[in-house]
């Protein structure tokens, strides 16, 4: 559905926000982006969505190549960002119908009734901005996305600032969309919750996708408790950093494994949370594209 | 041509305006009262003609004007400055628009909200001053050229304001003291030679000049000139805002 090709982005004072992206995203999946902060995931969906000028490589959106082909490529996606931008002043209906017709669409007032009641905002539908909270603020701005009624839906953080209840509502919003046929792709801090929603993972760090991979595979492998990280270029010692998770290095240095216990789970369980956390590390300030890059493959090959 | 996203865009900007409507009128209405009241009464009373033209009506295209040019750079900036800054941007850069199409919604919906306050103004000039139109269509034509160049040049300012003083900046120190110079209140024949040529120097001068012709058939420079340095101006703004979009200046990173 979306196939990313070499994908960099170099930002105006030389900073290297991302590093040579290849991904594809399948049709009808979802999709979470997995990332500390800086790590270039919001930077990502802003190329493919046209808010950011690629420097490198190309997008491709259901074939059409985002940059020369925008119209076809941008119609298909919504898009809700992860600041919470609006017209104080404006009311809920008027700016998502605002949405639907910015997209091209003619008027719909049916589909953007369903599109408010399926996100509880239906009774909000005359209140100015200015007078919603927060969660509300966020569920708007995924209505404005689906007034149009895209294919591909991106998420950046859809879950910041909204309580326990209602995350779990808005995951159950996310699970029908995909079974409606919409692919989606959510950006998240939490491995928790990559799991609890995605089909596949992807786990982006200081601009380098490092790892996609299948979450079935994954809770396969996790169940397994044994966990092979296959290295691009071999280690001599497990780094200072990483020395905690009780990790072996095998195959000459190519692939760290790491045992974990799954009886002991107190608050994680698994702890892969926390591994995959000291992975992806601090974030190098002077790294570039080709010196530093990260030690293991980012094939789904690679666990 | 996406004309629903377009007509979106300008029906959501006129809208905009419209939440302010009655501000948007008592300011015209009440800025051209008082100017009549203070240069058409006061200053009228001591010169009573210009060119064969009764002072209070001899000023009446020059407001017009004056009023034009502020309103087509405040609105057509404050336009595009809002969503930069408040970020609402994000949807219009995602949307499956050109840049184009970007302008013809946010400038059209500037330059209508002008013409519909110079109207306004018009009407209420009416009230003061006895005028006559000459060349209506030449006039509407004016009129339509002058906001459409100026609300440009206000899209170029709110792209380039990084804050609201900056979207302040080039109206108080360019355009007003500019309008002010451009012959709105006086005939340049009524100035030294010396001054005359400077003055010529000021591209308002044609506009005000033109849109006078287009009244009373009187004029400082040929309407003729005063029309190409329209379409001159009008070619400028165009040329300035294709560059900005193919650099994508200050809209995308
Ligand atoms: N316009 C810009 N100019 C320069 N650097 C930028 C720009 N936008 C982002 N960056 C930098 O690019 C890096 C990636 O930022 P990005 O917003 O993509 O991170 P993120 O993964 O979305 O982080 P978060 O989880 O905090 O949202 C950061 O180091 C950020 O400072
Ligand atoms: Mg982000």
């Amino acid at each position: 559905m979306i196939r990313v090709e070499g994908l960099g982005k170099t930002f105006a004072g030389g900073f290297e926000a991302l590093c040579d992206i290849d991904l594809e995203i399948r049709r009808g999946e979802i999709f979470a982006l997995l990332g500390p902060n800086g790590a270039g995931k919001t930077t990502l969906i802003s190329v493919i969505c046209g808010l950011v000028n690629p420097s490198r490589g190309r997008v491709l959106v259901d074939g059409y190549d985002n940059v020369r082909q925008f119209r076809e490529a941008r119609a298909r996606i919504g898009l809700v960002p992860q600041e919470l931008t609006n017209d104080a002043f404006i009311k809920v209906w008027d700016s998502v119908r605002f949405s639907r017709g910015l997209f091209g669409k003619p008027p719909d007032p049916a589909h953007i009734e369903k599109v408010l009641r399926s996100l509880s905002l239906w009774e909000k539908r005359n209140n100015r901005m200015i007078t919603l909270s927060g969660g509300m603020k966020r569920r708007v701005l995924i209505a404005k996305a689906l007034a149009h009624e895209p294919e591909i839906l991106f998420l950046d953080e859809p879950t910041a600032g909204v309580d326990v209840a209602l995350r779990r509502d808005m995951w159950e919003v996310v699970r029908q969309l995909r079974n409606s046929g919409v692919t989606i792709i959510l950006t998240t801090h939490y491995i928790e919750e990559a799991e609890e929603m995605a089909d596949r993972i992807g786990v982006i760090r200081s601009g380098e996708l490092v790892l996609v991979e299948d979450k079935q595979a994954l809770m396969q492998k996790l169940g397994r408790k044994e966990l092979t990280i296959h290295l691009r270029d071999p280690l001599h010692a497990v780094p200072q950093r990483l020395s905690g998770h009780g990790l072996t290095l095998t195959e000459e240095g190519h692939a760290l494994v790491y045992t974990y216990d799954a009886e002991a789970g107190e608050d994680d369980g698994t702890g892969i949370a926390e591994l995959l956390a000291d992975l992806e590390g601090p974030a190098s300030p002077s790294r570039t594209c080709t010196l530093a890059r990260a030690p293991w493959r980012r094939s789904s090959s690679a666990w | 041509m996406n004309l629903e996203s377009v007509k979106t865009l300008y029906l959501a900007e006129m809208a905009r305006s419209l939440r302010t409507v009655l501000q948007s009128i008592v300011s015209p209405v009440l800025s051209t009262s008082l100017y009549f009241v203070v240069f058409g009464a006061a200053i009228g009373s001591r010169i009573s003609e210009v060119d064969g033209v009764s002072y209070g009506a001899f000023i009446v295209p020059g407001l017009i004007m004056l009023m034009l040019l502020t309103q087509s750079v405040s609105n057509a900036s404050f336009g595009i400055f809002f969503p930069r800054f408040s970020g609402t941007i994000y949807e219009v850069l995602s949307a499956p628009i050109s840049y184009w199409e970007v302008v013809v919604g946010y400038v059209g919906a500037a330059a209508s909200k002008s013409l519909i306050l110079g109207v306004i103004a018009l009407i209420t000039a009416r009230l003061f001053v006895p005028y006559s139109i000459e060349h209506p269509l030449m006039m509407v034509l004016f009129l339509l050229l002058t906001a459409v160049t100026f609300s440009l040049l206000g899209f170029i300012i709110g792209i380039w304001a990084e804050g609201f003083e900056r979207l302040q900046l080039v109206p108080l120190l360019v355009i007003t003291p500019l309008t002010f110079l451009g012959g709105t209140f006086y005939s340049i024949d009524m100035l030294p030679p010396f001054w005359q040529a400077v003055t010529l120097a000021n591209p308002v001068v044609y506009l005000v000049s033109g849109f006078r012709w287009s009244f009373y058939g009187i004029s400082d420079v040929s309407p003729l000139v005063s029309l190409a340095m329209i379409l001159l101006f009008l070619g400028a703004a165009i040329a300035l805002v294709a560059w900005i979009f193919r650099t994508g200046y200050r809209l995308k990173s």
